[in-house]
């Protein structure tokens, strides 16, 4: 049994996502096998090949695929893939472009976003936005599965010495191009990724107030998000929605500020290790899965709490 | 240029759903059904580009049970032209259901195809990357922006540290997100107009599709229940456990 993990990588260094991977492979069993596609990418494939428990990082390095277009990377995944018993991706933005690609032009199902392995063939999932938990068997030929980073610890980056293989194949499949691309310039770390996030609801009142939190948020080196019903009535962005219709987070503490704890709201953070609520109504669903409520006015609570931390 | 949109019908968003006893599923009698979210904006932004004279014609599309037709009805109320049901009582895995959109695809021959992201049940994030490659065609994914510009379409995509912008060949199959547009609300007239609208009815077997699944959910169980904490009493005290107790932050 072989495992095929596709690294996900930025900026020439590997992301994170690649590590909680390659621990679910572990998990599997078998040899692990690294793919880096990508254009330039000999120092990143180096550095794959130092990530412990992997026996051999194949290298493809061709223009067609930058930017990870999945057009193009999608054919050479499943090219290798079918020499594998698993294939695996970080459910990233990227993973989850690609890979049900990949899966398709195998024929087979694709298992989404596990977060434990069971055995060889058998994975738990979340359904329902994490309200339901499916136990998944696979009888495909080729595994090929998503990986939720959350439900893995890290395996480390160092301490591997696997062999590094060029992989000659060159899909282009003249289907699309890369234009552009807008990164978010905030010096917090992205939402899906932070270890601590700040989240806003409706008692912020307004989009302007939602600076205390950015003020609490750099103190602590958190990311900030928002309930639906902060979005909704226009406080801030959608792409800062926590939640069963935005983002699922996982961070090791999660401060909801604000935020009476609808059952969607929920769906998105419920996973968090340690919950902090701080409203002013006692009576708030959100205290039912606080590990510590605060009942306070979040206007004198926010400020006293960045002087603390 | 013809545009057709898949949507599917999921137990509505609001409700909280439970695990039935047996851990054969979730309990869905007597739940309300609605239209997945992302789908909704795939139908509104379809709509939208017939408001702006680039699409000609919306056909809509689902994969699901009789029962389904009322999410059918909804989005021709929303403005699509006329609905296509393929019937499947069984719960279909995601490549099943793309192989079914992909016969659909030849039978119709869209120039753009637009689906949710993902359904709000099942949670896959799949079937659009999948019929892309059973097309052959290119694939924008969880899209915030789309424009057609002659035989090309630009997408702006939802990517996980911020936005990316990629040229696709058409015909081409488009994901939706959040941000790429807000569903209307359909009019009591359009609600009524639309159940003239014609509604044509296949089978898998009609379309000559195996729906055979290469994984089964073996069981299905309620996540662990997280229980309520404590009460601090002052925001001196929460710093106090978060560093001492929970050990979350220094």
């Amino acid at each position: 049994m072989t495992i095929l993990v596709i690294a996900e990588h930025e900026n020439g260094a590997i992301a994170p996502a690649t590590l909680n991977t390659v621990a679910a492979a572990a998990k599997i069993g078998g040899d692990i096998h690294v793919l880096v596609a990508g254009q330039g990418v000999g120092g990143v494939a180096e550095t794959a090949a130092k990530i412990a428990g992997v026996a051999k990082v194949l290298v493809a390095d061709n223009a067609a695929y930058a930017h990870q277009l999945p057009e193009n990377v999608a054919p050479l995944v499943a090219e290798l893939g079918k020499g594998y018993s698993h294939v695996l991706a970080p459910a990233t933005s990227n993973g989850k472009n690609v890979l049900p690609r990949v899966a398709a032009l195998l024929d087979v199902d694709q298992i989404s976003e596990i977060i434990s392995v069971e055995s060889a063939d058998t994975f738990k999932r979340p359904i329902y936005a994490g309200n339901a938990i499916a136990t998944v068997q696979s009888s495909a030929s080729v595994k090929v599965i998503t990986v939720r980073a959350t439900g893995f610890d890290a395996v480390a980056a160092e301490g591997g010495s696997a062999a590094v293989e060029a992989v000659s194949a060159a899909h282009d499949a003249g289907l699309s191009s890369f234009v552009g691309e807008e990164l978010a310039k905030s010096d917090r770390p992205e939402l899906t990724a932070a270890k601590i996030v700040v989240s806003g609801g409706r008692g912020m009142q307004n989009g302007d107030n939602f600076k205390h939190l950015y003020a609490l948020a750099d103190k602590l080196g958190a990311a900030v998000g928002a309930s639906r019903a902060a979005v909704d009535a226009g406080f801030v962005p959608n792409d800062m929605q926590v939640g069963q219709t935005g983002k699922i987070v996982a961070p090791q503490l999660y401060i909801a500020v604000g935020i009476s704890g609808a059952i969607q709201h929920l769906a998105g953070m419920k996973d968090s290790k340690v919950i902090v609520a701080i409203n002013k109504d006692e009576e708030a669903p959100i205290f039912q899965v606080a590990d510590y409520g605060l009942v306070a006015d979040l206007f004198e609570a926010i400020p006293e709490l960045e002087k603390l931390v | 240029m013809k545009v057709l949109v898949a949507v599917k019908r999921v137990v509505d968003y609001n409700v909280k759903v439970r695990v039935k006893a047996d851990n054969s599923g979730v309990d869905l009698a007597n739940v309300k059904m609605s239209m997945n979210p992302f789908c909704e904006i795939a139908v509104e932004e379809a709509v939208r580009l017939k408001e702006k004279g680039v699409a000609t014609e919306i056909v809509v599309v689902t994969i699901g049970p009789a029962t389904a037709q009322e999410q059918l009805r909804t989005a021709l109320a929303l403005g699509a032209d006329r609905a296509v049901l393929v019937e499947s009582a069984d719960e279909l895995n995601s490549l099943a259901v793309a192989k079914l959109l992909k016969a659909v695809v030849d039978k119709e021959q869209p120039q753009l195809v637009i689906l949710g992201k993902q359904a709000i049940d099942s949670d896959n994030n799949q079937t659009g990357q999948m019929l892309a490659a059973l097309s052959g065609y290119a694939q924008g994914t969880f899209a915030s922006k789309v424009e057609v510009a002659g035989d090309s379409l630009k997408v702006t995509r939802e990517i996980d540290g911020g936005l990316q912008t990629v040229a696709l060949k058409l015909p081409a199959i488009v994901t939706t997100d959040l941000r790429l547009n807000e569903p209307r609300y359909a009019s009591l007239p359009n609600i009524m107009k639309a159940k003239k609208k014609p509604l044509e009815t296949f089978t898998p077997d009609a379309l000559g599709v195996s729906t055979a699944s290469t994984s089964k959910t073996l069981k299905v169980e309620a996540p662990a229940a997280r229980s309520a904490g404590i009460k601090v009493k002052s925001v001196a005290e929460l710093v106090e456990k978060l560093k001492n107790e929970a050990k979350v932050i220094q």
